[in-house]
């Protein structure tokens, strides 16, 4: 485990990538996922909205 | 195909795709991160930043990859009128445009180490860089227009124009002497690396792959929606 934590000279650059591919992906996933459920909320009260004839 | 044109259709799929998929992605991401990072040896001549390739050259293919993906959509989409496809596209865009940046930022991170320099104007980064603005001006065409319809045809036009760069990124290493190496995985008389750098690699590649399916199948979801609010509301779409 030591020495995986030992990427040598250049780890501020191997480090450096993994870190903004994972945060790029991540930011990505959240924010899609996010805003998927609010437009399903927006769907189901739009329904509810025209049901009730409001 | 024109089955899948109902979104009610396309929602029972993907409610049935979705699961898998994500037991998938943690999975694949789980095994090829331990290939990447502690499960594969350093290279003889770069040393540990080799594993940098690991998360570089998928982010590469998957940038290719889903341009590609948004080319079909959009022919498909101006040919046939495909009401989905259209959607396709305009979901799969910033899946796109954010590998092709990571592509781009970790191909940096592996340059300065590797060539001495962050950037050079070479075959291969200039024309990933111009994929990048073809993504970004894709998105931009879809926001630029009140009108739904005409700004999706605008896009599609843009996204089926550009598909001409994608042979020009794999095949700028051939064509110009560039400082980007040339193909080692891809290539007619099969793969030049070593097969324990390969596992990181192919697992790496399939992760981004399902976790393109998982972040699309969201994105489309969230399209889909936007387009019966747009219905509903008997207004322009909303974003």
């Amino acid at each position: 485990m030591v020495e995986f934590l030992d990427m040598g000279k250049h780890a501020i650059f191997i480090w450096s990538a993994y870190g903004v591919s994972a945060a790029s992906l991540v930011m990505l996933a959240l924010r899609s996922r996010s805003r998927q459920k609010a437009s399903d909320e927006q769907v189901v009260a739009a329904r509810a909205r025209r049901k009730s004839g409001a | 195909m024109h089955r899948f044109a109902n979104p009610a259709q396309f929602n029972r799929l993907a409610d049935a795709v979705m699961p898998w998929a994500m037991i998938a992605t943690v999975l694949l991401f789980g095994a090829g991160l331990y290939y990447a990072l502690i499960g594969s040896p350093p290279d003889y001549q770069q040393g540990e930043s080799v594993r940098v390739m690991y998360v570089h050259v998928p982010a590469a293919w998957m940038g290719m990859f889903i341009y590609v993906v948004i080319a079909v959509a959009s022919f498909v989409a101006l040919v046939w009128r495909h009401p989905l496809a259209l959607l396709a596209g305009k979901a799969a865009a910033p899946i796109g445009a954010t590998f092709t940046a990571l592509a781009l930022i970790t191909g940096m991170l592996w340059g300065k180490p590797m060539w001495g320099t962050y950037w050079v104007w070479d075959g291969r980064l200039t024309s990933v860089l111009v994929q990048f603005f073809l993504y970004l001006g894709y998105m931009a065409l879809w926001k630029a227009m009140d009108d739904e319809e005409k700004a999706g045809n605008a896009a599609s036009i843009l996204a089926l124009v550009g598909v001409v760069n994608i042979p020009i990124i794999k095949f700028s290493v051939d064509w110009w002497s560039t400082l980007h190496q040339p193909a080692s995985v891809m290539r007619l008389d099969g793969p030049t690396i070593d097969g324990t750098m390969l596992v990181p690699l192919f697992l790496m590649a399939a992760a981004y792959q399902v976790y393109f399916i998982v972040v699309f199948i969201w994105r489309m979801k969230l399209e889909v929606n936007n387009r019966k609010l747009s219905v509903m509301r008997g207004s322009g779409m909303e974003n």
